[in-house]
């Protein structure tokens, strides 16, 4: 078998097409419509027919739970892949799907792979449903019957973490702001009306100190990308390395709550592409909450500890600011639609090193840092893409 | 010798210790999860502790739970060594001195942390 790598030695894969439907409300879209029209567009984008995908690799749907969710699409599709299966790692499931096929391809398994998600979380389902499923990720025996949820185990780390470091409830709204800021520039996401500090502070409260502002909506949508071993399409990005690092499950079982695996999963991304944290121009960073963004920015290193809510306000994060972040909006605005949640951070991110991003277009996009996280700050998952100029 | 575990309806907080590497930990296992060793203690906690972290529930997940919403959900490091989730009164503070009593709350028996004084 020939290894093909880069003259610096590096493995060599691409993202050569993306796919991305608009998040929100779609009501009468199942989970397969969903993850069928990512696919397609992003077939489409990679120029790439049916016959030519010999990968796949999918995530999960709360709303469609199946032994074999890679297969059911696949003979939905109208795919026969010779290597398929679906992966599971809350939110960082997406990234770790683009990792896995970045490693499939480098090592000859598979030539052209369809990373693929899609759920109708928001209308599949009630609100007290999604939010009971999503409190799983806690203990069972030791958290989950203390009437915990999500934004609480959020919101126990969060009151730890701003004690620690001097964040205050303010500097958590900025990153919401400028989430919707930048959304207000994408016809596809969720929440397009701009916000205030004072919206965000005033807003209805869920899980101290976290408030609604402060929480990502549930959504439906779909995403999806194509990672091969040719470069083939107008509109390739190289992936250039990965890491993951995963410390604990559980909030009551964290090491810290101030420091988690984020630092050491950027570390081994950064070490596989053998570049410098600084050389960095676009940052997709997970924000299912204000306070995760925080954290993940300033755990990083993007931002100072206690930094990253100033580093907003004064426009370092803007699309067209030092370090532009999430410029569809993230998960706080473009909406979280689950596995297709951090998918939507990968199309932007692939959009921005192929200078597609149109109105949302960052001045010099190249290197791309990708990372996000699964459970309470659990599971870490870091990719560093390059724009294949 | 048995112990009192809120999580089989006893008025107590467990947790388990390594007869070799000494580690200490509250998930309750067969075996020592730093290296393995089987047999680990299982202790009863003094219920004693200091308030890690905290946050008011105020979207509660469940009917049942909406009925005591907002409530105070804590992480408290228990003196023993290990930190565990319970809930508290809502003036409770991180840094605070707190210790266990054991209420019934949404049809379950729950650990619920008070400041103490003095």
């Amino acid at each position: 078998m020939v290894t093909f790598v880069t003259l610096k030695g590096f493995p060599l894969s691409f993202i050569t097409g993306v796919g991305l439907t608009p998040y929100g409300k779609l009501p009468g879209r199942s989970t397969l419509d969903l993850m069928s029209e990512a696919a397609t567009a992003a077939l489409a984008d990679a120029q790439l027919e049916r016959r030519d995908i010999d990968g796949l690799v999918c995530g999960y749907s709360t709303t469609m739970p199946h032994l074999m969710l890679s297969t059911v699409f696949a003979e939905h599709f109208g795919l026969t892949p010779e290597y398929a299966h679906a992966i599971q790692l809350g939110g960082a499931t997406g990234f770790a799907m683009a990792m896995l096929a970045h490693h499939l391809v480098e090592s000859g398994v598979a030539r052209n792979i369809l990373v693929v998600a899609g759920e109708n979380r928001l209308t599949g389902q009630s609100r007290d449903s999604a939010i009971q499923t999503l409190a799983q990720v806690g203990h069972p025996v030791y958290e989950v019957p203390l009437g915990a949820t999500i934004p609480a185990y959020y919101g126990l780390l969060a009151s730890r973490y701003m004690l620690e470091y001097g964040t205050t409830e303010a500097d958590l709204a900025e990153l919401a702001v400028l989430m919707r800021k930048h959304a207000g520039m994408h016809p596809g996401a969720q929440f397009r009306e701009p916000i205030t500090v004072g919206d965000v502070l005033g807003s209805k409260p869920i899980a101290s100190p976290l408030k609604l502002l402060d929480c990502c909506p549930v959504s439906d949508g779909g995403a999806a990308v194509v990672v091969s071993r040719a470069r083939g399409s107008d509109f390739a990005v190289r992936i250039r390395g990965s890491g993951q690092a995963h410390t604990h499950q559980h909030i009551s079982a964290a090491p810290s709550l101030t420091h988690f695996g984020a630092a050491a999963s950027v570390e081994t991304a950064r070490a596989a592409a053998g570049i410098r944290l600084a050389e960095i121009n676009y940052a997709a960073i997970y924000d299912s909450f204000t306070i995760t963004l925080t954290i993940l920015l300033e755990e990083i290193g993007l931002a100072p500890r206690g930094g990253a809510g100033r580093q907003a306000r004064e426009g370092h994060f803007n699309h067209d600011g030092k370090m532009p972040l999430n410029t569809h909006g993230g998960l706080l605005s473009y909406g979280h639609c689950g596995v297709g949640g951090a998918m939507a951070h990968l199309v932007e991110a692939h959009r921005q090193l192929t200078n597609r991003a149109q109105n949302r277009q960052a001045s010099n996009a190249s290197l791309a840092l990708l990372h996000g996280d699964g459970g309470v700050l659990s599971s870490h998952v870091s990719l560093i893409l390059e724009a294949a100029a | 010798m048995s112990v009192l575990d809120w999580t089989k309806d006893g008025d107590g907080i467990v947790y388990q210790a390594c007869g070799n590497c000494q580690a200490i930990w509250y998930f309750q296992r067969n075996f020592c999860p730093k290296c393995g060793t089987s047999a680990p203690a299982t202790l009863q906690a003094s219920g004693q502790g200091t308030v890690h972290a905290r946050t008011l529930v105020a979207r509660a997940p469940t009917q049942e739970w909406r009925a005591h919403a907002p409530y105070l959900i804590v992480l408290v490091e228990a003196d023993e060594g290990f930190r565990l989730m319970a809930h508290g009164d809502a003036a409770l503070q991180i840094g605070d001195r707190v210790l266990a009593r054991f209420a019934q709350l949404a049809g379950r028996k729950i650990p619920y942390f008070e400041k103490v004084t003095g």
